[in-house]
């Protein structure tokens, strides 16, 4: 803590000191937690959060599940990027059966994960401008995640809750009409991107409200278990997908971003920058991606085509072992992280060989980080308590499981 | 340096807390330690102070209830990972039901703070020393302890789900 804010802290006359809320229904907390704040006029004096308001208990529903019914659930973590928990999921089982997955799905991964990353940090990054007072730059790249959305909605039909993929694979090859998007995409939103870039980047008023606000040590932030963003932002290079490659990550070439001061300017730089590592893979994988089967072979777990159902005995066989939850599943304990659009999104699956879960819990980066929320934002202003709420990207949904 | 490998982790950790260290496995490829529940902070605290073995990242810690298992119905599992070696490691402590007290990690890592609260909202296990052991995502009023087994989350009469056919027996519990 700074002697400024130490002096700010000790100058508090308990007379002067109100209490507020902050949320639950706030229009800057963008989710429904609550902040009950100190306040000695403008500065803040402590913080105390709630939070848990739309708990819905995923952990206990995931131990009545058979595995497949589980990726539903994982959408409504981080709605922001649903396609990243949905796959994280299938790689968790996919690592508890120990099945070898087609390089072509591993790569049709990768580019559907890091679509998700663009549409989670465009929210994250123009929502920050909306804090910061810039309504335009968070209408402008909406147009752009509006094509991501299209993108998703090609491949599993929905655009926000997607249930995207299924444990093994994908639920179909990308079709022609995602090829002609994805080029359009890939082709158009660079432009789009650095404009939006350039409405906030080097704004001198952007600049001047976001530096500073709610700054986190690189120390604090490694006891606080950040991982993600908001970690690099404090200049800690930690990031699953170089850390512990998941799906081909090895095969790619991308940089990580790092802060310096791990304040909302540099949280909002490094998200900026992922964007365009993201494009970068995206490109890779797309130009790369090897001919070869959309799922793998896997008969005990993969739904069979509808029309063989009907025609065919073994596949009436399998689909009904599926949908009654006869498979056979090994008994153990995994642990697969991937990196989501926060951080590391873990699931640390308990197996005991019966068709629905043991135990499993979600690592959720947002739960872990936003405890260190009180201590970012003591002695700042509201207005940069608003800032650092917006930058660290907290997404109730995944708060609170 | 050379990077350190689960076999000298498991070999570090026991020689230095020598019958402390009551089980272990490689389950997938991460190693499993299982540790008397009372050295578990000290054996967290010798592992994140180690020079080589530099255990310097809390990943997640996670509760567990094995009702059937008598006097060690509650499992507190600490996921750790060092950077340093790359290195994901799980300790394992075993409570007993009548009395769920494990020391707190908080002195060692701050993020410890509301996953312990979230496993005490869940099972019930109290952290020793934690500065403010409260419900988290539940209400303050619940009176129970909804992870554990015995609140079966769908209606027991029912027998289109019944688990007792798939070789699990939830309804008994």
């Amino acid at each position: 803590m700074s002697q400024e804010i130490k002096d700010i802290l000790q100058a508090a006359d308990p007379a002067n000191v109100a209490t507020i809320n902050f949320g639950p229904t706030h229009p800057s907390t963008h989710g429904i937690f609550q902040n009950i704040l100190k306040v000695d006029g403008e500065k803040i004096i402590s913080s105390e959060q709630t939070v848990g308001y739309i708990h819905r208990a995923f952990e206990k529903l995931a131990e009545r599940r058979p595995y497949n019914q589980i990726t539903p659930i994982t959408d409504r973590l981080n709605y922001c990027s649903s396609p990243i928990n949905n796959i994280g999921w299938e790689m968790t089982v996919e690592k508890l059966i120990g099945v070898d997955i087609p390089k072509r799905v591993q790569y049709m991964r990768v580019i559907i994960m890091e679509l998700a990353r663009i549409a989670d940090h465009l929210i994250c990054n123009s929502v920050i401008g909306v804090d910061a007072g810039a309504l335009t730059s968070f209408f402008y790249p909406f147009s752009e995640r509006e094509k991501i959305y299209e993108l998703y909605e090609e491949m599993s039909g929905a655009r926000l809750t997607t249930n995207m993929g299924r444990i093994g694979g994908f639920e179909r090859d990308f079709t022609p009409v995602f090829h002609q998007k994805l080029q359009s995409f890939l082709k158009t939103f660079p432009k789009a991107f650095e404009e939006f870039d350039s409405m906030l980047a080097r704004n001198r008023i952007f600049m001047d409200r976001t530096k500073g606000a709610g700054p986190i040590s690189a120390e604090r932030a490694l006891s606080y278990s950040f991982s993600g963003p908001n970690l690099r932002a404090a200049g800690v290079d930690y990031d699953v997908r170089a850390m512990n490659p998941y799906s081909s990550y090895e095969d790619f070439d991308f940089i990580i971003p790092v802060g310096v001061n791990g304040d909302t300017y540099d949280r909002f730089m490094v998200r900026q920058e992922e964007i365009r590592q993201s494009l970068r893979i995206i490109e890779q994988a797309y130009k790369n991606l090897p001919e070869g089967d959309y799922k793998a072979d896997l008969p005990d777990f993969y739904l069979p085509p509808k029309a063989d159902v009907y025609n065919n005995m073994e596949a009436l066989i399998y689909h009904f072992k599926i949908v009654m939850g006869e498979t056979e599943l090994p008994v153990g304990e995994v642990y697969h992280a991937v990196e989501g659009g926060n951080g590391e999104l873990g699931y640390y699956l308990i197996s005991d060989g019966g068709r629905t879960p043991y135990r499993l819990q979600f690592r959720r980066p947002c739960f872990i980080y936003y405890q260190a929320y009180p201590e970012m934002i003591k002695g700042l202003p509201i207005s940069d308590a608003v800032l650092t709420l917006s930058s660290i990207n907290v997404i109730a949904g995944e708060l609170d499981a | 340096m050379e990077k350190q490998n689960n076999q000298e982790y498991l070999t570090a950790v026991q020689a230095a807390f020598g019958a402390d260290v009551l089980a272990h496995e490689e389950a997938f490829g991460m190693l499993n330690i299982e540790m008397t529940p009372n050295r578990i902070h000290d054996a967290i605290a010798w592992l994140q102070q180690h020079q080589d073995l530099s255990v310097n990242y809390l990943t997640n810690i996670a509760g567990v209830h094995y009702p059937e298992a008598v006097g060690r119905e509650f499992a507190v599992v600490y996921q750790l990972h060092s950077w340093k070696n790359n290195l994901r490691l799980r300790i394992k402590g075993y409570l007993p039901k009548d009395n769920l007290h494990i020391a707190t990690i908080t002195d060692l890592f701050a993020g410890a703070n509301w996953m312990e609260r979230e496993t005490y909202d869940f099972f019930g296990i109290i952290f020793d020393g934690h500065p403010d052991l409260r419900r988290i995502l539940n209400m303050d009023d619940m009176d129970y302890f909804p992870m554990r087994k015995e609140y079966v989350l769908e209606d027991a009469t029912r027998e289109d789900k019944d688990d007792r056919f798939f070789g699990r027996n939830n309804n008994e519990l």
